[in-house]
């Protein structure tokens, strides 16, 4: 830190939140990542315009049509047709809206829940907080998928579901980082100061406390979505996510399995916008994470 | 500048055989034992001791700030003419910040690192201040114009481009100045200042003390500056009380207990303060440590390192008057040793 003084020229310093934007821009890494997935948000909102054909639409004279560079291509449809002859490329883009619109619903039903969670058994503490750990406990006890599925299993497929099934236990993920910081948080000095100047713990804990522990949630958030996106992948690969005909990069994979050793390029393609969204997902939350983390600043 | 006893009016705060303990697992801990003081209107009171000796305590007390374990046992809390100590966490808060209003021991820390100072003054008069009027957004004009002027009060150069600042952008003085500004933006009857320069260098030390007594005087308010200097409180403060292991041992008017302190301690304080005017004074630190408080034998606390200590004073002692106005807590009358 700079060692500052009274003099007006240096208060033009800007705000936290701009200084970490900053940080985070300097790494080419991080950036690229983020354009990734920037990339992909607009090819979920603007599918209708990018998709070259119809994703339901069958055409069964195009059946396992090979990409475009391969012998039988065609150029109109470049990473070829599936069994059913549909569009490959066009099935990816209207997946990423499945995709990412399950993992931001998802992470931000769990987030806000957790954040009141982790709230109140941080500052509160005592039976509130013996309360809520151990939900948090039993919850963590269970493998995350097998109680996804065990869920979609009991309520039924269905995008509402979906959420409900995924959102019901990553919100313990969230509020268990909150609780943490919360704690150390509510024994700074500010927060005495506060209340000795008249503020409730409401206003201590949303106005004092909570924006001084956004940043570790916010990182998190970005992990648990790409996270959320492989869970998703995975119900849908296993028949309990979206449902035909909706294209799901999950469902997609699970489609070409039976031809994997002819047909590569039908499992292939939706198996690596998944990759390439989770990696994004995972290198731009580790670039939030250095950038909102002082120990890294120079 | 000292007004007679019989020339006061009532006290703005009387605290009356306040007893706060600390239930700890090595025992009970009490941290503050049967203080009694008053704090009068437009009056600065000092309140000196050692770390450990209560001072933080009592106040803390006073303002509804004890945290469990800790626990206030007995005695009462007159502010205002009403025992504080059955309000109701409602009225504590609206009491705090807007009539009382106290800053921490560290300017470092008690501004909050996520907001700029502005919005940190902003706040104070947005909850409090009942002569905001009109719509929301004149309320906030109001309260913004009102925030600028603390800002200028307390002396911070360029206040308005200042407004926008961070915490970390200021120096120790200057956050402490903010720190004294959100004590002072809704001109509290009683300001509660709390080691308010110990964190700076001396300088600094005298301007904030200067600005805290000349807003006293311009305000009318009262100022309670706790802290271990008696050298500050014998500058800025009309009346003095020693605190030791949680027991006040001396009170009074701040020049007489300078010049005639009254309890071996007090001496003990003076005599450890080097002087310029007298090189040739040997300077006397006062031997051993404040004794842990847990488990007090009877008599006198300051009994092991006091140097005229007879069997006398292991029984029970009392505050006694030994002049108008002064009380202290020793067998011996002032001149005595």
């Amino acid at each position: 830190m700079t060692l500052l003084t009274n003099s007006a020229e240096i208060s033009a310093e800007p705000s936290p939140i701009v200084r970490n934007l900053k940080m985070f821009a300097r790494s080419r890494l991080s950036l690229v990542s983020i354009l990734v997935v920037i990339g992909f948000f607009l090819l979920a909102i603007l599918a209708p315009f990018i998709a070259p054909h119809d994703p339901n639409e069958t055409d069964l004279f195009l059946r396992l049509l090979p990409p475009f560079w391969l012998e039988g291509g065609d150029i109109a449809y470049p990473l070829g047709c599936d069994a059913l002859g549909r569009d490959i490329l066009s099935r990816i883009i209207y997946g990423s809206r499945v995709s990412i619109f399950i993992g931001l619903s998802v992470i931000l039903i769990a987030t806000t829940i957790g954040i009141i969670a982790g709230l109140a058994a941080g500052f509160f503490g005592g039976w509130i907080d013996s309360a809520i750990s151990r939900i948090v406990d039993i919850l963590l006890a269970f493998p995350y998928l097998i109680f996804a599925i065990a869920l979609m299993a009991m309520m039924g497929p269905g995008l509402q579901n979906i959420l409900i099934a995924l959102a019901y236990k990553e919100w313990v993920i969230p509020c268990r980082v909150v609780r943490g910081e919360v704690l150390s948080a509510r024994n700074a000095e500010y927060v005495e100061a506060a209340k000795a100047s008249g503020a409730s713990d409401r206003y201590i804990m949303v106005r004092e406390i909570l924006p001084n522990i956004l940043s570790p949630v916010i990182v998190v958030s970005t992990v648990r979505m790409a996270h959320v996106i492989i869970l998703e992948a995975s119900l849908s690969f296993l028949g309990l996510g979206i449902q035909p005909p909706t294209a799901s990069w999950g469902s997609m994979v699970a489609d070409g399995r039976v031809f994997m050793l002819e047909s590569w390029w039908v499992s292939t393609f939706p198996g690596l916008a998944i990759l390439l969204l989770v990696l994004a997902l995972n290198i731009a939350s580790q670039g939030l994470r250095d950038a909102f983390d002082p120990k890294f600043h120079d | 500048m000292t007004t007679k006893l019989s020339e006061r009016s009532d006290p703005i705060l009387r605290v009356s055989d306040l007893q706060t303990n600390f239930a700890t697992r090595a025992g009970i801990v009490t941290a503050v034992d049967g203080v009694s003081l008053d704090v009068y209107s437009g009056e600065s009171l000092g309140v000196v001791g050692e770390s450990g000796s209560g001072k933080s305590v009592t106040f803390a007390s006073v303002m509804g700030l004890i945290k469990h374990p800790g626990k206030i046992t007995r005695g009462s809390i007159d502010f205002l003419g009403q025992n504080i100590l059955n309000f109701s966490e409602k009225q504590y808060q609206q009491m705090r910040g807007k009539d009382i209003a106290m800053t921490m021991q560290d300017a470092l820390t008690a501004l909050n690192p996520a907001f700029t100072v502005g919005d940190q003054i902003l706040e104070v008069i947005l909850v409090h201040d009942d002569d905001l009027s009109g719509s929301r957004r004149q309320k906030k004009q109001q309260a913004y114009q009102k925030a600028l002027d603390m800002m200028n009060l307390v002396g911070i150069p360029s206040a308005e481009s200042r407004m926008d600042d961070y915490p970390h952008q200021f120096s120790g003085g200057m956050r402490q100045r903010i720190m004294i500004a959100i004590a002072l933006a809704c001109k509290p009857r009683l300001l509660i200042a709390d080691e308010p320069t110990t964190a700076l260098d001396v300088t600094i030390q005298a301007q904030v003390l200067e600005l805290i007594a000349r807003i006293r005087k311009d305000l009318g308010m009262s100022v309670v500056l706790i802290t271990h200097d008696l050298g500050v409180v014998s500058e800025y403060c009309d009346h003095v009380v020693v605190m030791y292991a949680g027991q006040i041992v001396e009170s009074g008017p701040t020049a007489e207990v300078i010049k005639t302190p009254a309890h071996p301690y007090t001496r003990g304080l003076l005599s450890s303060i080097p002087s310029l005017d007298d090189l040739d004074r040997i300077i006397e630190p006062i031997p051993g440590q404040v004794p842990e408080l847990i488990n007090l034998p009877e008599g006198c606390r300051f009994y092991s390192r006091c140097s005229f200590a007879t069997d006398a004073c292991q029984k029970t002692i009392d505050m006694v008057s030994v002049a108008e106005e002064r009380q202290v807590r020793c067998i011996l009358k002032a001149g005595e040793y």
